[in-house]
């Protein structure tokens, strides 16, 4: 280097280490991905005990539940706080800066993992507990969690990495051939999107030597902005790769049905939310200027995902894979929402991809039940599901009411919010599209619904002949899966008959992603311009 | 694999590899080594003396199944963080620790802890990988 030739003063150098005492408060940023490392390794190494497992993993999770709470309530409040790695000062150091959408995000994810791990203990074979499954769970929700409280778009890659490691772990418990199948598409196209998000992050750290997302946010305009374009397209198709966006959906419903159906439940929940949550992170805080270029496109991808995901759902026979369809469909909405931006688009993105979080991993959830009952994956052989199990049939019927966003579900408020934006902004191909995405969703799951529940036996049998293969699950094996699936529904009904909780902070939420005055002061970047 | 000549030396072989990447991992903090490639170094003994002696005399040579010991070392990595707690840094700082030992002072800090921990990560994960491996070697070919 050269400029080790010359003695350096260290007065002239800019300070680079924090001289403030940290406040044991600022902790409850990391502590959630800390517990979750730390009790993955520890559940690791107690496998052998597998009683333990299950109450040890549920103590965590209930803990991060508990800070995340704490961490929401705080920044819901005093804004978004910042906790810099190893004292050093941001651009240095890497930064978990933590604002309502990642707070809110995060404790989603916390609450959709902790019904998970408790509909999962029902059925769970004791060979698939020593072999892991709950280190892997603590893993997955690690990278997820890491993901939505990180500062640092390179941290951000790391744990996108976590998430998949701990992800493929997941899919292929089992060793089912038709598992590894998935996994190598899901694999495959993951590590692809990987790639090209980290291609983007090469030239970005070229073009403005810094990844600390405030940073980002506060230089991104100086720079070329062609340059930027080009690093925000090659993050666009990364992340849309990880959300399921239109032209390259195809690895989910080819993967998401073949694990156990908690699993599917837990990857349709959280995983390609994660990618929605980069895009709005990127698209809207980062990059406002190159999402204004890439606009139509992003409008065009959101237009097709909303139809294309719902119609997928109508073409499929297997239960799973139609969900998975739904999945897609709803990556539609968020798209519309970083599509139409602003102060409607926004908060419905967000808002939406909060909803399908929860929504889509009780779909999960009640799918599983639904094919432990018949034994069967194919819906048209389902028939007769309403006499065996009525609140399986409602809670069903709810949840594809609550994904095609009718009220008085909580899928209602997000796809209001986007409907008024992209009508105040005129673009009434988005709204269209929006409307009939709702419609085309309930159509395709009245279909499920009326093949699986409605009708009395399996197709192409007369009306009055029943479905003998219909097991009766018995009660103890399913109450605690049951419940879990209940409790799930009952918050998303409750969130979308008291939303307004919700509206405050998805508003927040959006005025930090417009407006990165209040992200960037929270990090703390007060270094001297270069 | 399993020569006279290699089965001989494989025990060897093996300890001061073992024995050099602790030296490897000590010395990592200011001078080119570290947690990392000491794992790696550790792991490759392993690995030598599951080819020279078979898969169950490794496991029963190292008595904790590597997958704990990469366990235990994320517990450790976590746990240097942690100690920040009661200096009121931010996770993570290095805090350092010099105790006097005769003419000179060692150095213990978090960063070393945190290095060890890699180590241990490295070391379980990449041995249970090559003992893995080597195991169903085994089962085709004997």
């Amino acid at each position: 280097m050269a400029t080790s030739a010359h003695t350096i003063d260290p007065g002239d150098l800019p300070r680079a280490m924090l001289e403030v005492a940290t406040s044991l408060n600022d902790y409850v940023i990391v502590l959630p991905i800390v517990i979750c490392l730390m009790g993955g390794a520890f559940l690791l190494l107690v496998r052998g005990w597998r009683g333990l497992q299950l109450g040890l993993t549920l103590t965590f999770l209930v803990a991060i539940a508990a800070l995340e709470v704490q961490l929401f309530v705080r920044v819901l409040y005093d804004g978004p706080v910042a906790m810099t790695m190893g004292n050093w000062l941001p651009p240095f150091g890497i930064t978990f800066a933590v604002d309502v959408l990642g707070a809110g995000f995060a404790l989603a994810a916390t609450i959709a993992t902790i019904v998970v791990v408790v509909y999962y203990s029902t059925d769970t074979m004791l060979r698939e507990v020593r072999y892991g499954f709950y280190s892997l769970i603590m893993l997955l929700l690690a990278g997820v969690t890491g993901a939505f409280l990180t500062g640092d778009l390179f941290n951000l890659y790391v744990w996108f990495e976590v998430m998949l490691i701990a992800s493929f772990g997941l899919m292929i418990i089992g060793g089912r051939k038709i598992q590894l199948d998935g996994a190598v598409k899901y694999g495959f196209l993951n590590f692809l999107a990987t790639t090209f998000f980290l291609i983007g992050l090469g030239y970005l750290y070229g073009l403005i030597g810094t990844l600390n997302m405030a940073d980002i946010a506060r230089v991104a305009g100086q720079t070329d902005s062609a340059a930027m374009i080009a690093v925000a397209g090659l993050f666009l198709l990364a992340f849309g790769m990880k959300a399921a966006a239109f032209p390259v959906n195809a690895w989910l419903p080819a993967s998401y049905h073949t694990p156990d159906s908690a699993i599917s439940a837990l990857f349709g929940g959280l995983l390609t939310k994660v990618g929605a949550y980069a895009l709005l992170r990127t698209m809207i805080l980062l990059m406002p200027a190159a999402r204004d270029v890439l606009d139509p496109v992003i409008t065009v991808v959101a237009v097709f995902t909303l139809l294309l995901g719902p119609m997928g759902a109508m073409a499929q026979t297997n239960l799973r894979r139609a969900i998975g369809f739904l999945v897609i469909g709803g990556i539609g909405s968020v798209m519309a929402g970083i599509a139409i931006s602003g102060p409607y688009g926004v908060p419905g993105g967000g808002l939406y991809a909060l909803h399908s979080m929860l929504t889509m991993t009780a779909f999960y959830l009640v799918a599983g039940l639904v094919e432990q009952i018949s034994g069967t994956d194919d819906i048209r052989k389902m028939g007769g599901i309403y006499r065996a199990s009525s609140v399986l049939s409602i809670l069903f019927l709810v949840l594809v009411f609550a994904a095609a966003g009718l009220p008085p579900f909580l899928g209602f408020w997000p796809k209001l919010l986007l409907l008024q934006g992209a009508l105040s902004t005129d673009d009434w191909l988005l709204a269209a599209a929006i409307l009939v995405n709702s419609l085309f969703t309930s159509i395709a799951g009245a279909r499920i619904w009326a093949h699986v529940f409605w009708r009395n036996g399996r197709e192409g049998e007369p009306a009055t002949a029943s479905n003998p293969d219909l097991k009766p699950v018995s009660e103890a094996i399913s109450r605690p899966a049951i419940l879990a699936s209940v409790v799930l529904v009952a918050l998303i009904l409750y969130m979308g008959l008291r939303p307004n909780i919700l509206f405050e902070s998805a508003r927040i939420a959006a005025s930090d992603l417009l407006d990165p005055a209040r992200y960037t002061q929270a990090v703390n970047l007060e270094v001297p311009e270069r | 694999m399993r020569t006279v000549i290699f089965r001989t030396i494989a025990p060897s072989l093996a300890a001061i590899m073992l024995v050099f990447s602790v030296f490897v991992l000590l010395r990592g903090h200011n001078e080119p080594g570290g947690g990392f490639i000491g794992g790696l170094i550790a792991a490759s003994a392993i690995a030598i003396y599951g080819i020279a002696a078979g898969v169950t005399e490794v496991r029963s040579a190292i008595r904790v199944p590597p997958l704990n010991i990469a366990g235990f070392g994320v517990v450790i990595a976590g746990f240097s963080g942690l100690l920040s707690l009661g200096e009121h840094v931010p996770y993570l700082s290095g805090l350092w620790a010099f105790i006097p030992f005769g003419n000179s002072e060692v150095a213990i800090s978090t960063p070393m802890v945190f290095d060890i921990g890699v180590y241990l990560v490295v070391l379980g994960t990449v041995s249970a990988v090559a003992l893995a491996l080597e195991e169903t070697e085994e089962d085709h070919h004997d």
